[in-house]
């Protein structure tokens, strides 16, 4: 397991240090570094100095090394717009992305297990057609247009929800969230579902497809042959066997979660750092773009490093040959 | 469970076509959706004819008629179907116009996107080796991040505009065709024919295209119907979020994002009506693709 | 000794029908035979035949779209085709257990083996104690002879080989003291050497706790070693059953004669292998008359329009021709 792990990890830090390479060359090579990186307002006095500081004189490689050492150091630039380093702008709004994305995910695997094994148990009820009819309307709604309907019918026709914005914080256990205020949910819930119901059509799918494939299986019926419910053949034979490519599938989409809360947040102006993206390709701020790419990979880098660790405890079979 | 069993009365399997039609067939809603499609795709290609005015001619557009609801009539006695947007535009034309757009932006960056996939994908099968490793190596950690990702990483660094926008888009998908073509050119790869092509020392390239790639067309044709819905999904979110095509292309999701700073004051329709279109789009076109997909899929076959 | 005094399973006409796009498909249709208590019945056929569907109609497992439409299932005076499938439950792995073909595919790949043996102990007994179920399916898995026993209810399934699977399947069968087993072509999909140690392993055991056993296999051999008396099945009938003895040495139906013909054996070395002409009939598009005319030597115009009903003969087979031998008519 220790050898699978450190293999794993050395893996990572290969993707990484490529995709470091990749960001620093868009950003330094493609474009003009001076347009990229300087606040296009500034004189040419100011040019030449920040030339200079940033190294934009120096060989390639040698910048490519300031910028590696420089981003070991958690210096990614400093945003023109807020003047202050880019990387604490991002990681202020961190906790609201994450809180947003990880609250649909829940409302993804929540709501979407259950209703795609449902449709797998029984793919010709009436039910089940109705699901999967509404999976594929959710994964073609385009999330965006979802959050406007969903701003207009719950917020500006009813009234019931607020449509803009993040709700009181509470802390408990040294966790900040807004799921702990009867306001932070009522905030959460319009974004938190827009953003679940692309998920959700997937979770639902592979649920729905894992399960029709394993209730095929000899093990299922033998289970069945055994005497064993039929709650305990679904919860416990069926269940146990989706999960594996269930769970691989959710951690990594809960990435691309964190990459479209910038349409949803952009739509509910949720205070996150999707948000902070899309306002700073507006304006042209640079280091907070190049800062935001680099902590995105670095997401995804880990969350697939995870994903591998837990599929390999879900199977036992990856996990015993991982050992010898 | 019985290797005798015959199905069809007569043993003359049909054509080619007939076949594929009536196995599309099976499905009454791909049907429907292949019908809505071409409804779209027909309404789209002859707009101006179609539309019931040009709605970014500005001699016809009176800002007196702005956020008009549906069914409304002006003073000149036009009646606006679908309402009208804040400039005083028909909306309905608007969404015609706007369809020929999003339609237009989401084939061309498919299909460029098909070509250099499957150039790529078809390629690396065939010749193996360093190209294939690292090819796939990029398209395995391409496919990792998110399209959206992909997107916005390129527009930021690129700038907005209609081809920017087009080969955003290509970047996005080509490594998706690029993979299904490799997947199935390594499996064709191998086959009797293909060894007798070498037999017959055929050149490369006409062991590639004319032999191998014809082949494989079947799941790149499936990939290609699922990812030009999602082309144009994405071109209408980055185009909403101001960061796709210009104003002077307005694509559906332009409209939908237009509409967007209205609804709050009740005007939804501006907003609603795109919407739905860019919906009904997407949903007719992934209908026909999963029907493809399980008609393609020898796990399904019985 | 051909009826059973006691018989614990008693079928009649049993029909079980798949309701195909292609048409319905009798996969068993009328099939009627009896297995005593501790019997071994073997029952024999090609693949197709219906002897599998039989086993898992006995069971109440047949899957969609097939369905039991006719006959009766009764097992020790209660007929099972009328229970719910909760009241099934109670019977399946209890009162009546299966063993699959393939034991790569029956167990659980992500369940441990203890998981797997305990649910089947506290499926039939809530109130037992996890600890109490646990000794006695490691008691089971010693008496299927697995060694350090203990230490193997930890692992998984892929940490045993198909021969060692198949003695957790078999212990698991035995967990509850069945009154039947159902063995689905248990030994297939082993080595020729495993084969032979599980099938007297299962003969032992069913010999030792009285379990009648019903092995559905195609392997004439492998039944003439093991089964008291044996049903022959053909496109979904029983074509001919009866003792072991009476009936390996003297088949009467031509399809028997013809599967004892086409097995290899020493004493017919040299001489070549006899063969069933022809192929099995499209199980949609049945022949009237005998399903069994394409391929028959002793065919002749009765066969071809009227399905043969069953003969009982004097030793108490029975067979379903009418071109008998002479002196075996009734």
């Amino acid at each position: 397991m220790t050898s699978f792990i450190l293999t794993r990890s050395f893996q990572s830090i290969i993707v990484l240090f490529v995709m470091s390479l990749i960001v620093f060359a868009g950003v330094n090579l493609v474009g003009d570094p001076v347009d990229m990186l300087i606040n296009p307002e500034a004189d040419q006095m100011e040019i030449d100095r920040v030339i200079r500081e940033l190294g934009l004189d120096r060989p390639v490689s040698e910048q490519y090394w300031y910028f590696v050492v420089n981003a070991f150091q958690g210096d990614l630039g400093r945003s023109f717009i807020f003047g202050e380093p880019a990387l604490k702008l991002i990681i202020q709004r961190m906790p609201a992305t994450m809180e947003l994305a990880l609250f649909s995910l829940f409302m993804a695997v929540v709501f979407g297990i259950p209703l795609g094994v449902y449709a797998g148990l029984k793919p010709e009820s009436k039910v089940s057609r109705t699901i999967m009819a509404g999976s594929i309307l959710g994964f073609s709604m385009p999330t965006f247009w979802v959050g406007i309907i969903l701003i207009m019918f719950f917020s500006v026709s009813l009234g019931w929800l607020p449509s803009t914005g993040r709700g009181e914080v509470a802390t408990y256990f040294g966790v900040t969230s807004s799921i702990f205020t009867l306001d932070g949910l009522s905030h959460l819930f319009l974004p938190a579902f827009n953003l679940a119901l692309f998920k959700l059509s997937s979770v639902i799918r592979l649920a729905r497809a894992g399960t029709r494939e394993v209730i095929l299986q000899d093990y299922i019926k033998f289970a069945r042959a055994k005497g064993v419910s039929e709650t305990r053949v679904v919860r416990v034979h069926v269940l146990k066997n989706i999960m594996i490519p269930v769970v691989t599938i959710i951690g990594l989409e809960f990435g691309s979660l964190i990459a479209f809360s910038t349409v949803t947040e952009t739509v509910f102006a949720w205070p996150g750092m999707g948000k902070l993206i899309i306002d700073s390709i507006y304006n042209l701020d640079r280091p907070i773009i190049v800062a935001y790419l680099m902590i995105i990979v670095v997401i995804f880098v880990t969350l697939n490093l995870i994903v591998d660790i837990l599929y390999s405890v879900l199977d036992p079979r990856v996990r015993i040959k991982g050992v010898s | 469970m019985n290797k005798t069993l015959n199905t069809s009365p007569d043993n003359t399997p049909p054509s080619g076509l007939k076949k594929f039609w009536s196995d599309f067939s099976e499905s009454t809603t791909a049907v429907v959706a292949l019908i809505i499609f071409f409804t779209i795709l027909f309404i789209a290609l002859f707009a101006p004819w179609v539309s019931p005015s040009d709605p970014y001619d500005l001699t016809s557009v009176d800002i007196m008629n702005s956020r008009l609801p549906p069914g409304s009539e002006d003073f000149a006695g036009n009646i606006y179907l679908l309402g009208t947007d804040g400039a005083g535009r028909d909306m309905l034309s608007a969404i015609i116009y706007g369809l020929r757009v999003s339609l237009g932006v989401g084939a061309l960056s498919g299909f460029v996107a098909l070509i250099l996939g499957a150039a790529v994908g078809l390629s690396a099968a065939y010749f193996g080796g360093r190209f294939e490793t690292i090819s796939m190596r990029i398209v395995d950690i391409q496919l990792s991040f998110p399209s959206i990702l992909m997107a916005l990483i390129i527009l930021a660094a690129f700038g907005k505009g209609v081809e920017k926008t087009v080969i955003a888009l290509i970047l996005v998908q080509w490594a998706y065709y690029a993979r299904a073509a490799r997947a199935s050119a390594l499996v064709e790869k191998n086959k009797e024919y293909v060894e007798a092509a070498h037999c017959l020392a055929l050149g490369h390239r006409r062991i590639i295209l004319s032999h191998i790639m014809p082949n494989c067309m079947a799941p790149l044709i499936v990939v290609g119907t699922l990812q030009t819905a999602h082309a144009i999904s994405l071109e209408a979110t980055l185009s909403f979020l101001g960061l796709g095509l210009p104003i002077t292309e307005p694509s559906l999701g332009l409209l939908i994002g237009n509409g967007f700073d209205y609804m709050y004051s009740g005007d939804f329709w501006i907003s609603i009506f795109p919407g739905v279109a860019l919906l009904i789009t997407i949903v007719s076109i992934n209908l026909v693709g999963d029907q493809l997909r399980d008609m393609f899929n020898p796990r399904l076959q019985k | 000794m051909s009826k059973a005094l006691d018989p614990i399973l008693k079928i009649s006409n049993l029909q079980t029908h798949f309701f195909t796009k292609a048409g319905v498909l009798k996969a068993v249709d009328g099939v009627s035979f009896e297995i005593g208590a501790g019997e071994i019945v073997g029952l024999v056929g090609e693949s197709g035949s219906g002897k599998s569907i039989t086993g898992f109609s006995i069971i109440g497992l047949v899957d969609a779209p097939g369905k039991i439409v006719g006959g009766d299932i009764s097992f020790k005076g209660q007929n099972l085709n009328q229970l719910s499938n909760e009241q099934m439950q109670h019977y399946r792995g209890n009162r009546i257990a299966m063993i699959f073909q393939d034991p790569m595919m029956t167990l659980n790949p992500v369940l441990r083996i203890e998981t797997q043996m305990i649910e089947a102990i506290q499926a039939h007994d809530d109130s037992i104690a996890h600890e109490d179920a646990r000794i006695r399916a490691r008691d089971a898995l010693g008496l299927v002879g697995i060694s350090s026993a203990d230490e193997r209810l930890r692992a998984y399934p892929h940490q045993f080989s198909g021969g060692m699977r198949q003695r957790v399947s078999i212990a698991i069968a035995m967990l509850n003291r069945p009154d039947l087993i159902i063995a689905d072509e248990p030994t297939t999909a082993l080595d020729v050497t495993i084969q032979g140690q599980v099938i007297s392993e299962m003969q032992k055991l069913c010999q030792e706790t009285k379990t009648a056993l019903l092995w559905i296999t195609h392997d004439l051999a492998v039944v003439s070693g093991i089964a008291d008396r044996i049903c022959v099945m053909y496109a979904g009938r029983v074509v001919e059953q009866g003792s072991i003895e009476s009936t390996i040495l003297n088949p009467m139906h031509p399809y028997t004669r013809g599967l004892m013909g086409s097995v290899p054996s020493q004493n017919q070395r040299g001489k070549p292998l006899q063969q069933i002409d022809g192929m099995v009939p499209s199980m949609l598009n049945l022949p009237n008359g005998c399903a069994f005319q394409n391929r028959c030597r002793r065919v002749n115009d009765t066969c071809l329009t009227k399905q043969p009903d069953i003969m009982h003969l004097a030793d108490g087979r029975q067979v379903r021709c009418i071109n008998l031998p002479e002196e075996y008519k009734v």
